[in-house]
């Protein structure tokens, strides 16, 4: 318990600003202040109803695609529709493994959990995608990875609040439902 | 992927292999419906019978599919088993994404598979692979089955047919992920006949979207519509069983084979009671924000010491009225079961409950005995409509298996004609007056959403015959267009004819955007001219004497009105018809 607090402050230390950390202009909350660093959290997902609005919304705004797969986040149904759906999305792991199996660069660790991506470092090896331990990478034909930012771009996209952004600060894992 | 031409993948079942093929035609058909019809002239033999092993299945997406929210469809049209003439049935679930991310605008299915068969597409894969060992399964064993040998979770979509559609029932549905279906008409029972067990889409694709600035700004504008107002409220809250309690109080409601329009006891299959006692959560179609799947469930005691098993089932308006009211059971979780029952056997839920309403009848009569029935049916009685059900799906004897094939064919041998509550098709869940019998006898579909007649038959009380019958083939021809586009019909109050411009335009379909009424009018043709080449007589319609003993809040229905609405729309069919061959 005590480890678990002092990583938390640690965490929150660390965060000096939300700018360089890969974060799109006009998600902070507090534009500015600079040391609130927001991760993604599913927390809410037993509301899910499967309309994939949040996949389609980050393929749609933040990689300008039409997809459900070239997306930070994804859908699946957790043993078919009768059992309800869970959220594939970076957990804002830090260190982050990702960072560790790319060769080149590409990925860097995020303040506050996650990666940064430099997708022009990427040489498409796929190492990243078998490193996350939740599947949270997807791989398109190319080879090209695609990760959560944790910009909250489809968070309103949600009619549910399945999602929401957090104070990466708060140590609250984002794997926690409510 | 937004292209000027269609991409169709044509397979051949027999020789299991495709052929993808390139068609032109985006400006005068759109997509949906006019692209099914389409597909229907060149791969169809409009007068071969329906098992002809060379007619066409065909699943068709438009052009907005996927770009948008609730474009969330998807047209299957075939030559139905029911009536041996062209037909659509309409299905949601994920089929709609996964064909768009097939990139495919339409799958058309000819030939029959030497074995029970699964086949499975995707935009980089085609295959027909042997699952003779799922013959005989149910919808739910079958749909379990394929989850485990398929990869994909979340981002395919499992068509399916259960034991109805491989004994020939001609109220076979295709089960599309579990809780949506291509209901009417007997797609299912096409699907059997190719030996056609399943079909799995692989929505596998990435594909790029238009670089403007009107495509996320259009896109921004439809889904505050959707979302932040109250438009689609009704189908977010209580959802389409919400009508049943508006229904029965108007005396619209088809209650004990339309013996009666409404019911002192409806209070226990209300859509209150429902979402009160019954229901488990929403669901959605994907791409659609809404959530109007409702979700119930069936819990049964199977063993003593309090073993009990559950099961999720879904519901909706139709399917409560039909194993319902029409049968005379008012308890919300005995409904469930039924609903359930037809669910796990692959039959269309609303020709079932409509179909044994009219048996029960035929039953009192004594024009019928267990003799045929082998189980006394008797209105408000769950546990025989249970076990009925599963004789009507796999056709236990000579009378269940006709009566399969609709309850006029049944009648035609038994006797009750004039109390089969046949429209075209069993009848849908609305009484509420000449107008709507007239839509539902002739629409293109036989059902309820081919144009709001029953909204028309509440809201006009003179019975101007040219007005009604204006206002029908109007409706229609802007359904046509938003089923050619392919959108939910429940989102037709929001994607108004300029909301649905400013879609194709921003997609790039701006020549289509500017001549949409000539081209909703050409595809309403066109499909009228595929159902006539097919033997559709709309002067031999008939409607049984039953729709005209009905007694609503507006009085007795006027028979006279009703045969003079008939004999215009079939009229104005007609000439539809002739038009589009000129």
């Amino acid at each position: 318990m005590f480890l678990v607090d002092m990583h938390r402050i640690e965490r929150y230390s660390d965060c000096r600003t939300v700018q360089t950390d890969g974060t799109p202009r006009g998600t902070r909350k507090n534009p500015g202040r600079g040391r609130h660093v927001k991760i993604l959290s599913p927390s809410r997902m037993e509301r899910c109803i499967g309309c994939h609005s949040c996949s389609l919304a980050c393929a749609r705004l933040v990689h300008k695609l039409l997809s459900w797969d070239a997306a930070g986040i994804r859908i699946m149904s957790s043993g078919g529709l009768s059992s309800g759906f869970e959220a594939r999305t970076c957990l804002a792991c830090d260190p982050a493994p990702c960072v560790d199996a790319c060769p080149t660069g590409a990925y860097s660790q995020r303040r506050g959990g996650g990666v940064i991506t430099r997708m022009k470092l990427c040489i498409r090896c796929g190492k990243c995608a078998p490193a996350c331990p939740v599947d949270a990478i997807y791989l398109d034909t190319s080879g090209q990875p695609f990760v959560c930012i944790h910009c909250g771009r489809c968070v309103p996209f949600c009619p549910h609040q399945c999602l929401e952004t957090i104070d990466a600060a708060q140590g609250h894992h984002p794997g926690v439902a409510e | 992927m937004i292209r000027e031409h269609f991409r169709v993948m044509v397979v051949d079942l027999a020789a299991g292999s495709g052929n993808p093929v390139d068609l032109e035609g985006r400006d005068t058909l759109a997509g949906g419906s006019g692209l099914a019809a389409e597909l229907f002239s060149r791969y169809g033999k409009p007068g071969g019978r329906w098992d002809d092993q060379d007619q066409p299945l065909i699943f068709a997406i438009g052009p907005l599919t996927g770009y948008f929210p609730l474009m969330s469809k998807t047209v299957c049209s075939f030559k139905s088993p029911y009536h041996n003439q062209y037909t659509e049935s309409h299905g949601g679930g994920r089929s709609a994404l996964c064909l768009r991310f097939a990139d495919l605008d339409a799958l058309v299915i000819t030939g029959k598979a030497k074995r029970p068969s699964c086949l499975t597409v995707g935009s980089r894969h085609l295959e027909l692979k042997d699952i003779s060992y799922l013959w005989g399964a149910d919808v739910y064993a079958t749909g379990k089955m394929l989850r485990r040998a398929e990869k994909g979770s979340g981002h395919r979509s499992i068509l399916r047919i259960g034991p109805a559609g491989e004994s020939g029932s001609a109220m076979a549905c295709i089960n599309v992920d579990s809780y949506r279906h291509f209901g009417r008409l007997g797609g299912g029972c096409v699907m059997g006949s190719k030996n056609l067990k399943a079909i799995v889409i692989h929505g596998d694709a990435v594909l790029p979207l238009p670089e403007n600035r009107e495509y996320p700004a259009v896109f921004d504008e439809v889904y505050k519509k959707l979302t932040a107002t109250d438009m689609m409220s009704k189908y977010h809250n209580l959802g389409t069983p919400v009508n049943m309690a508006v229904l029965n109080e108007i005396k619209s409601l088809p209650v004990r084979n339309l013996q009666k329009t409404s019911d002192p006891a409806i209070e226990g299959i209300t859509g209150e009671t429902f979402a009160r006692d019954a229901l488990l959560r929403n669901a959605a179609c994907s791409g659609c924000p809404i959530g109007c799947i409702h979700i119930g469930f069936v819990r049964e005691k199977f063993m003593e010491e309090n073993q009990y098993l559950y099961r999720q089932v879904s519901y909706d308006h139709e399917p409560i009225f039909a194993a319902g009211a029409m049968l005379g059971v008012n308890d919300c979780f005995a409904v469930l079961s039924l609903l359930d029952a037809a669910e796990k056997m692959g039959i269309d839920v609303m020709s079932c409950g409509v179909a044994l309403a009219w048996a029960t009848e035929a039953s009192e009569k004594g024009l019928l005995s267990e003799k045929e029935t082998i189980i006394p049916l008797r209105f408000g009685d769950p546990a025989s409509y249970k076990e009925a059900i599963r004789h009507l799906s796999v056709g236990t004897t000579d009378f269940y298996r006709l009566l399969g094939q609709g309850a006029l064919k049944a009648a035609a041998r038994y006797g009750g004609a004039e109390f089969a509550c046949v429209l075209g098709q069993e009848m849908a869940g609305y009484a509420t007056g000449e107008v709507f019998f007239t839509s539902q006898a002739l629409g293109f579909r036989h059902s309820h959403l081919d144009s709001a007649g029953y909204s028309y038959d509440q809201k006009h009380k003179a019975k101007d015959v040219k007005e009604a019958v204006d206002f029908l083939l109007e409706d229609e021809r802007g359904r046509a267009f938003l089923t050619s586009m392919v959108s939910c019909l429940f989102a037709r109050n929001v994607y108004t004819d300029e909301l649905l411009g400013q879609c194709l335009t921003a997609v790039g379909y701006g020549a289509l955007a500017s001549s949409m009424k000539g081209v909703s009018l050409h595809i309403q043709k066109l499909r009228w001219k595929a159902r006539m080449a097919t033997g559709f007589d709309p002067d031999g319609v008939t409607v049984p004497k039953r729709f005209t003993e009905v007694v609503t809040e507006s009085g007795p229905v006027d028979a006279s009105y009703l045969e003079e609405l008939k004999n215009e729309y079939a009229g104005r069919i007609r000439q539809l018809a002739t038009d589009a061959g000129q």
